[in-house]
């Protein structure tokens, strides 16, 4: 019994040991993610937003450091959603400024790392930021960003080739909608006897814009004209 | 037949104010147009006021194009444009009546029936000519102006965005479709033609009805939705914009859909229905019709 008491307590605290602190996980992600300076991504973006129907819409994505970010559409129509800016987890975590960070443990369905980073401007848009962490990879898989101003968004990241640099396959971007409504006087609209949905299965629904990135030109310049 | 049918096309376009319609429709449009062109990313703006809240910069510049533009000239004209077809429709008969000349016409050698059809196909032959016309100006002369680009039909509780290459075959059965609702209306002036001695008559009371029935079939009323709006005729005129209501599969639109193909052809087969009445009734008092004039 003794024995097997002193194994597990030899083992945790190997494993406490050989485990990264918060911060020197956060300061080799960020270190990663700095190795671009800037980048051109072309992407096909899909929005599943509860009030629109649009097809999957092809965008490019401009970013440079340290924080500009322009989602460009190609062709056709798509709507960003507000927030989404911080698709870029360079900006993400640039943007998250001073902060203090929390270690919250492990997902127990994942195994992924949670941190919390708190910023310590009072002024800051992001209240808290939880981060769900991949610590063999050390790639941010989820983050959930609560906002003064656009309520409580989540980011789920993809890798594929371009985890090397902290970049994602793909990104499912999760928000908050406000309710849509137009007066009928203004639309005229035709009643096909399409069930109608009481208003409020419209509001504040979670909408989802998914970004599936095709091509990535890594620090090969951009011009800060495409900012403006 | 064909002869008879000239002549009454004839008549129909020797009258000035055959070309009042048209003059009028081209009017309109221009003046949608020109107000887009300067102010349409306002007004699309406007339109899309909603999404404000929930998405950052709204595509407006995209989103204004010749497909859309064309869309809102549609919605706007087309509640109009039936009261421009009373105009020659509603003339057909009692027109001939009031000139003391309907008795000479009948008098020819073909029968009450021949005669009534071929009123009613030269009528329907302006309707056509029409509606090809403010198809011309609205959508031609609009892709021309503002190009072409994916379109977004705002509705009261949606927003459907279909591809550009997924539009043009809506907008031929949006106008085939309108064709079946003018036609209908026509076929109301028409039949009250029949009734009267004035044209003035049959052109207002074809006006009066499809003003109060618009009225009708826009009021958000629950005891009309229910009770007489799916009755009107003018409720299932608006059956044009079911080509542009898209089906979807997690948001994204599924291209060469319709969202609800058999209520639009419920509306079609209910304003063919309305025209055999009109017309029923017409042919059947004008057959017994003790013409004077």
């Amino acid at each position: 019994m003794k024995k097997i008491f002193t194994i597990v307590v030899a083992w945790s605290l190997l494993n406490h040991l050989s485990a990264q602190t918060p911060q020197e996980l956060v300061n080799k992600i960020k270190e990663r993610l700095e190795k671009v300076n800037d980048y051109t991504a072309k992407g096909k973006l899909k929005t599943n937003v509860v009030f629109i129907k649009a097809p999957i819409a092809s965008v490019k994505v401009y970013y440079k450091k340290p924080d500009k970010m322009k989602i460009v559409n190609e062709n056709g129509i798509s709507f960003i959603p507000k927030g989404s800016v911080n698709i870029n987890l360079a900006k993400f975590l640039s943007a998250a400024g001073n902060y203090e960070i929390v270690d919250a443990g492990k997902e127990p369905a994942t195994g992924l790392r949670i941190l919390k980073l708190l910023p310590s401007d009072e002024n800051s848009d992001i209240i808290l930021s939880t981060l769900y962490i991949d610590e063999k990879a050390e790639l941010i898989k989820k983050a959930k960003n609560t906002t003064r101003d656009n309520g409580t968004y989540e980011l789920e990241m993809s890798y594929g080739k371009y985890a090397i640099y902290g970049l994602p396959d793909k990104v499912i971007f999760s928000f908050n909608t406000k309710d849509y409504k137009l007066p009928k006087g203004v639309t005229f609209d035709y009643d096909d006897g399409a069930e109608k949905k009481p208003d409020d299965n419209l509001k504040n629904k979670k909408g989802k814009v998914e970004i599936t990135y095709s091509e990535y030109l890594i620090n090969k310049g951009v011009d800060d004209a495409i900012f403006k | 037949m064909i002869p008879l049918l000239k002549i009454e096309i004839f008549k129909i376009f020797k009258k000035p104010r055959t070309y009042i319609a048209f003059a009028v429709i081209a009017l309109i449009i221009i003046l949608i147009q020109i107000a887009l062109k300067f102010g349409g990313k306002e007004y699309v703006g406007l339109m899309m006021s909603g999404m404000g809240d929930s998405f950052e910069e709204i595509p407006t510049k995209t989103i204004l194009n010749g497909y859309l533009v064309c869309f809102i000239i549609l919605n706007l004209l087309l509640i109009h444009v039936p009261i421009l077809v009373a105009l020659v429709a509603g003339d057909a008969v009692a027109g001939e009546a009031n000139m003391g000349t309907l008795r000479l016409v009948a008098s020819k050698p073909v029968s009450r029936i021949q005669l009534l059809i071929v009123k009613f196909i030269a009528s329907v032959f302006y309707t056509l000519l029409l509606l090809i016309w403010v198809a011309v100006l609205a959508l031609l002369v609009s892709i021309a102006l503002f190009g072409v680009n994916w379109l977004g039909v705002p509705r009261e509780l949606q927003f459907n965005v279909m591809e550009a290459d997924d539009v043009l075959w809506r907008y031929a059965l949006a106008f085939c479709f309108a064709a079946i609702g003018l036609i209908c209306v026509a076929a109301l002036a028409f039949m009250l033609s029949v009734f009267s001695d004035n044209s003035i008559g049959p052109v207002v009371v074809t006006v009066c009805v499809i003003i109060v029935f618009t009225i009708l079939t826009q009021l958000q009323i629950p005891f009309y939705d229910e009770t007489i709006k799916p009755y009107l005729f003018t409720t299932h005129m608006l059956g044009w914009k079911g080509f542009f209501y898209v089906k979807a599969v997690d948001g994204v639109t599924q291209k060469g859909s319709i969202e609800n193909l058999s209520a639009i052809v419920k509306s079609a087969v209910v304003l063919i229905g309305y025209t055999a009445f009109f017309l029923g009734v017409a042919f059947w008092y004008f057959k017994r019709k003790n013409i004077l004039s």
